[in-house]
């Protein structure tokens, strides 16, 4: 129907523009020599770092609503993750440039610095700014979807499998973390791929609090860049066809990557949910 | 006891409190969030905000009202772009679902969700700001009423799926033609559902920034009619924040206050009647 | 009638009319597990009715009754998995080898009176793991391989899996992953196993196979069974308790129970009249 055009039209404007210049990237006017890998290289490391602290957190708050929690309280604080999760980009971003930024740059990045500033990851003025900044703003906004996903996965086990657990004498814990938590990998791993969809493509939050600086740099603490970013940033200040090109095509590599990812992430969901439904039968 | 048993139990309590504290944070951000919220912008929220336009830099006394207009006609143009769109494909879906146009609809509406906010714009940009050589309301209500499509077309679906069959036959037994119950019985039934699965579907766009940064623009005075650059609360919230001026950082979260305020009260009013129940009740 | 009957088995108790000739019919009988004044609830609602009972050492135990009767029930409340249900509630007492099991470590008390479930539930592993799990986290006095192999004997099910220990266990048949699911029981070495109806998803092919196998089983653990097919009952247990609606209404050395039952009920329900 008129979707299917829509989506047509997108991928043909795309074309249009991006991929008959595909190697523009290469001496791209706003970058490095290196193109388009700053940006690729700061949406990577921002996403990476998000999911580090984002993943436990969700898949431990996930564990506890699905497990242990009595159903009244599981729901309502399912509620409040729902909300959380409506809370717009910009927001975050607000609350990242005001309250995280400052936190970072007096307190977290300096101690950081001095208990871990040997490795690579931590060198560098502490300017609050960065990559490290960023993931952690990521990471707040793509925790509700990973406890959501990972609830509901968590929550089709079929029952009987907890319970061979308990009835060969294990505790709580390892029933949960050796036999539950094992069942439901392929949706929580689902679960993951749509925060990691998530955050490539967040744009305002990241811009707001990564510093805009095309650098590639393993540290951590550094300013970066991402491919969202640069493109809310210098799409409307864009002059000139080969400028404007290679940002549309940066929005067509963050196109791809996310539809694959969302693509994959609701094969695995629908595919746990239904073996736990389905159960093992001859 | 054993000794290992005794192990093996406290590192049961340890993790399963871990867990606890997990969640215990995720939760708590909400109100970190709404508190410091409430904090900086408590104080900025007054009737200048809403009624006055921005003021040149270092004037005191301006407000936002051009946004919050501009907000709301980016969002009424949106609906009337997205909820039709969406309504009918849902309609579509639930009463064809079958067919491979269905699955292939259902789709891409799943990857029309799935596609960055930035994106879109992109899109939009590509085809409305370029064609009319300029930025305008309609350019940013088109990329919104395009995120919006995806989540009212599922919602409608989903409610209309669960209308009872018992409804169906009733209508179609006295006569009713297939369209007819559709329109007499099945969404009647189901529409308390799809009215907020609408209101959630325009509490999420309200919020985004990006797919507006260059189809809607900005615009710090009144934007008359649909065609030109508008301001807009997100947007606002945005430029003033990474500014460098206090007065707009106050006005910032001031803005922000009222943005979540509202988008967070339509979410728990929607998902409140969605927890009553929607649709009839079974027999 | 009498709702309940109080096990009238002294210490020195023979079974008449043995349906196993290899045992001694002098052989006193204890009771492994006591039975007493149980009553059960989910919330304000009672299912179990004053129930008092025992499990017979090394003997096989049935629990027969019509749906709903409230013998799963029953079953469930003797390695305590009733606790995993939010609102049921257990009042009276439960003994294993003279003590409470009410009062003890649920943890260590469920490695010694296993369970095994209605439909065949084998973890998302491999056989082998399957198997092992119990003994990874108990701890194993044998190595691993060869506990694995031990219990995999018991269960009857080592020749058909010894080459492919390492494939998924959902690659088994519906018979065969019961069977695992017995292994993976015994491999704790439980003194009582507990099975909830374990052939009613089952061909009757693999359902032979296991009452075949529950008869062997009898010398390495006791065993209650509870089964809705009054055949097997027959075939395979030492003693049978007929529930109904909650209560105990006869509790008797099954051939007994089947030839000359004591309670016009029982006679009801096995002659099939009803349930």
């Amino acid at each position: 129907m008129l979707v299917i055009e829509l989506w047509r039209g997108s991928v043909l404007a795309r074309h249009k523009f991006g991929l008959a210049f595909f190697t523009t990237s290469v001496w791209d006017p706003n970058g490095d020599q290196f193109g388009a890998w700053p940006f690729i290289y700061g949406t990577l490391v921002t996403s990476v770092v998000s999911l580090v602290i984002a993943v436990p957190l969700g898949i431990g708050a996930a564990i506890f609503l699905a497990e242990l929690a009595p159903q009244k309280i599981s729901d309502s604080l399912q509620f409040f993750i729902d909300l959380l999760a409506a809370v717009p980009s910009v927001i975050y971003g607000l609350l990242g440039v005001f309250i995280i930024v400052p936190l970072m740059r007096q307190y977290i990045e300096p101690a950081l610095k001095g208990t871990l500033g040997f490795t690579p990851l931590f060198t560098g003025p502490p300017f609050g700014i960065g990559f490290l900044t960023a993931g952690i703003v990521l990471a707040i906004m793509v925790i509700p979807y990973i406890i959501s996903v990972s609830r509901e996965v968590l929550l089709s086990v079929p029952r009987d499998q907890r319970e061979a657990a308990l009835a060969l004498g294990s505790t709580r814990w390892e029933s949960t973390w050796k036999v539950v938590v094992p069942f439901a990998r392929t949706g929580i791993m689902g679960s993951i791929f749509l925060a990691l969809a998530r955050a490539l493509g967040e744009t305002m939050a990241v811009t707001m609090v990564i510093g805009n600086t095309p650098t590639v740099s393993a540290s951590l603490l550094s300013p970066g860049y991402s491919i969202a970013a640069v493109i809310a940033n210098e799409f409307s200040e864009a002059t000139g066809e080969l400028y404007v090109q290679a940002l549309v095509e940066l929005g067509l590599v963050l196109f791809i990557l996310t539809f694959i990812l969302n693509g994959l992430a609701r094969l695995l969901i629908v595919v746990t949910t239904q073996r736990g439904s389905g159960t093992a039968s001859a | 006891m054993s000794g290992r048993l005794r192990w093996r139990k406290f590192v049961s309590h340890f993790m399963l409190t871990m867990t606890g504290l997990c969640a215990f944070v995720a939760v708590s951000v909400l109100f970190f969030i709404l508190g410091y919220l409430v904090f900086h912008g408590g104080t900025s929220v007054s009737w200048n905000f809403f009624t006055k336009l921005p003021t040149p830099v270092g004037e005191a006394g301006g407000g936002m009202a051009n946004a919050i207009v501009g907000s709301a006609k980016l969002l009424l143009l949106a609906s009337l772009f997205g909820v039709p769109l969406g309504f009918f494909g849902g309609i579509y879906l639930a009463e064809f679902s079958g067919s491979t146009t269905a699955f292939v609809v259902r789709y891409a509406a799943d990857l029309l969700n799935g596609v960055p906010s930035i994106v879109i714009g992109i899109f939009a940009y590509a085809l409305v700001v370029l064609p009319f050589k300029h930025y305008s309301t309609l350019a940013g209500a088109f990329a919104l009423g395009l995120m919006m499509i995806p989540i009212t077309l599922r919602s409608t679906e989903e409610f209309l799926h669960s209308v009872p069959r018992a409804l169906r036959e009733g209508a179609m037994a006295l006569g009713a033609s297939k369209w007819k119950t559709i329109a007499s019985v099945v969404v009647p039934a189901a529409y308390r559902g799809i009215v907020t699965a609408i209101l959630l579907a325009l509490a999420r766009v309200a919020g985004e920034t990006a797919p507006l940064l260059f189809t809607a623009f900005g615009n710090r005075f009144w934007s008359p009619g649909w065609e030109q650059p508008t301001a807009s609360l997100p947007v606002m919230i945005y430029t003033y924040a990474i500014s460098p001026y206090e007065d707009w950082h106050r006005q910032a979260w001031a803005a922000g206050l009222v943005l979540l305020g509202l988008i967070l009260v339509v979410n728990i009013v929607a998902r409140g009647i969605l927890a009553r129940g929607v649709a009839v009740p079974r027999s | 009638m009498q709702a309940s009957a109080r096990p009238t088995v002294p210490a020195n108790f023979t079974l008449p009319g043995s349906n196993h000739p290899s045992r001694d019919p002098a052989t006193p009988l204890e009771m492994r597990m006591t039975i007493s004044k149980v009553n059960f609830f989910y919330g304000t609602k009672q299912t179990l009715f004053d129930i008092n009972m025992g499990i017979a050492n090394s003997k096989v135990t049935a629990l027969i009754g019509p749906s709903g009767c409230g013998k799963s029930t029953l079953l469930r409340t003797f390695n305590r998995m009733h606790e995993t249900v939010r609102n049921a509630r257990l009042e009276g007492e439960i003994q294993l080898d003279g003590k409470n099991i009410l009062a003890q470590d649920v943890t260590s008390l469920r490695r010694r009176i296993g369970m095994v479930f209605q439909r065949p539930n084998p973890f998302p592993k491999s056989i082998f793991d399957n198997v092992a799990y119990g003994l990874k986290i108990n701890g194993s006095k044998l190595p691993l391989a060869e506990a694995v192999e031990k219990s995999l004997r018991h269960a009857a099910l080592w020749d058909e899996v010894k080459d492919h220990l390492h494939k998924s266990a959902y690659e088994l048949s519906g018979g065969q992953q019961q069977r695992l699911c017995i292994a993976r029981a015994l491999a704790v070495e439980p003194e009582v196993l507990l099975l909830d109806e374990p052939c009613s998803a089952l061909d009757p092919i693999s359902t032979a196979k296991i009452e075949e196998l529950l008869v062997q089983l009898k010398d390495l653990c006791t065993i209650a069974i509870v089964t809705h097919n009054m055949q097997q009952a027959a075939r395979v247990s030492d003693f049978t308790a007929f529930l109904l609606i909650g209560q105990l209404i006869e509790f008797n050395p099954t051939p007994q129970l089947f030839t000359t039952p004591s309670d016009a009920r029982t006679e009801a329900y096995i002659t099939g009249r009803f349930g």
